[in-house]
């Protein structure tokens, strides 16, 4: 208990900044993701080469690798000095939003073919089937794994604490330093990480329930 | 639904024209970003050859030859614990008594809940100091990844015993067999037919997430990069050699990823199989989905 008393500004700090570059990554994340979704499934081939590649490559990319370039190789550019915060945010969106893709692309193929048909019968426009047909059914099938996506964002956002971004995955580190039990630190540091998730699984999951039964 | 086709009318001369303008226009956004990045990559000099060289010393290729085996066999263990974790979790969860199910469940989701991230220092910086029993580097990594991992894989292996069709195994037990030889003989073998592509893409995960090993100082791909980055005499390369990781790991990855489309392609194909239940089919590509969106890996203290 004193471990997380003594230093209850450090984990306040600590899961604020946790908090912080999650809402930053997750607003990025779900805008570049839908893009990149709409570019997949655009009429234009070479706009679905480009979502495809960008994908692919992302998805099979170590998200360490893609941070490490942001800490070590981007300074090396010298384009412009920008804070760890936000290169450790800039880094998580190009990651995250290559999930938000395919989650929103599969979401548009859930919705039955039909659908779609019938729309494009009636002379609906691509524009006009995608926002008035497909995309609110789509929805449905949408947010619940969305959500899971964005958990994993935020376990995810540990890794920018070796970035040197205020973040609870480096409160470990400072405990370290002023002669803490470390393991009673961390395990403070996986409550906290339950209190933030579990609500959001919950949330998830009656989504997922309410949603998939009404179809 | 195959495809985008129907979103849409096989585009007449003027819709030609303008898909070809936006073809053209994001072809030349795309193209721009590159080239920039590439002039900012020549005027600050990195493609000097001097920055090169590294890679024509035998001792860095032997260097990160051992790295990639440390990476690998890190993999190799960790990809067989955890499935082995997975099959004892979902037989776990899966079972009736509540004495056994109960806790697998547990188990399963506080492990799919806490970032991989801070398992792996719960189990390198947490443990020695609290329990006093040190482990190395290479087991923090292997045991983190298994039981992160471990979990996803049981609720695939579950999910997949979930989507055979009831008939198989209530048939079984017409035929007269046991719970055990029901699950065993019937319905785990189906299951993991079919959710093989599944398992796959999960151990692509577990290929990435090696790369967190670098924060504990485990001396794999990235944490050599890290090192021969900083050789002054080598001209401290670090984005040179960060080029060529990068290359190595998503050829690997690339490699996997490729054999389970492979495999799921050849398994609709056949004739067996394709009964299953679409919902938990589903089910269990949305979990890897998220655990790919997990899959990452860390970066150490600088």
């Amino acid at each position: 208990m004193n471990v997380l008393f003594d230093n209850l500004p450090l984990y306040g700090l600590g899961f604020l900044g946790t908090i912080e570059l999650f809402v930053v990554a997750a607003i990025g994340s779900l805008l570049l993701g839908t893009i990149l979704a709409a570019f997949r499934v655009s009429p234009v081939p070479i706009l679905r080469a480009f979502g495809t590649v960008y994908v692919n490559t992302i998805r099979n990319t170590p998200l360490t690798l893609v941070l490490f370039f942001f800490a070590f190789a981007y300074p090396r550019l010298e384009i412009a000095d920008i804070s760890f915060f936000w290169r450790a945010s800039i880094g998580l969106v190009l990651y995250t939003a290559a999930f938000v893709c395919e989650v929103v692309r599969s979401g548009v193929n859930t919705v039955p073919v039909g659908q779609a048909e019938a729309s494009r019968a009636l002379g609906f426009t691509f524009g006009q089937t995608m926002g008035q047909i497909v995309l609110p059914q789509a929805i449905r099938s949408v947010v619940p794994p969305l959500t899971n996506v964005q958990i994993a964002l935020l376990k995810n956002t540990t890794i920018a604490a070796g970035f040197s971004v205020v973040e609870a995955g480096g409160i470990y580190a400072n405990l370290s330093e002023r002669g803490y039990n470390v393991f009673v630190g961390l395990l403070w540091v996986a409550l906290g990480f339950l209190i933030l998730v579990i609500p959001l699984t919950l949330l998830q999951r009656s989504l997922d329930r309410r949603w998939s039964t009404s179809r | 639904m195959t495809a985008a086709a129907v979103l849409y009318d096989i585009p007449g001369p003027k819709a030609r024209a303008r898909n070809l303008t936006f073809g053209v226009v994001g072809t030349g956004v795309v193209l721009a970003a590159l080239a920039f990045v590439i002039y900012r990559l020549v005027v600050t000099g990195q493609f000097d050859g001097r920055l090169w060289t590294w890679i024509t010393y035998v001792n860095i290729q032997y260097l990160l030859l051992g790295a990639l085996g440390n990476t690998l066999s890190a993999f190799g263990v960790a990809a067989v614990l955890s499935l082995a974790f997975g099959a004892v979790f979902a037989a776990g969860r899966l079972s009736e008594h509540r004495w056994l199910s109960v806790p697998s469940t547990a188990v399963v989701e506080l492990f799919r809940a806490l970032p991989l991230l801070v398992l792996i220092f719960i189990l390198f910086f947490g443990v020695s100091r609290g329990l006093g029993v040190n482990i190395p580097a290479f087991w923090a990594v292997v045991i983190g990844l298994t039981l992160y991992n471990g979990s996803v894989l049981a609720e695939i292996f579950r999910a997949g015993v979930r989507a055979l069709p009831r008939g198989q195994s209530e048939a079984g037990y017409a035929l007269g067999m046991r719970k055990t030889q029901v699950m065993t003989t019937i319905l785990l073998p189906q299951a993991l037919r079919a959710m093989l592509p599944t398992i796959l893409s999960q151990l692509v995960v577990v290929l990435k997430d090696t790369a967190l090993g670098y924060i504990i100082l485990y001396p794999e791909l990235l944490y050599q990069a890290r090192f021969l980055g900083s050789q002054g005499q080598l001209g401290a390369p670090i984005l040179q050699v960060a080029m060529v990781v990068a290359v190595i790991y998503i050829a690997m990855c690339l490699i996997l990823s490729g054999l389970s489309k492979l495999l799921e392609r050849r398994l609709r194909k056949s004739p067996r199989g394709g009964e299953l239940d679409p919902k938990a089919m589903a089910d269990a590509e949305n979990e890897v989905t998220t655990a790919q969106a997990q899959g990452g890996g860390g970066v150490g203290p600088l």
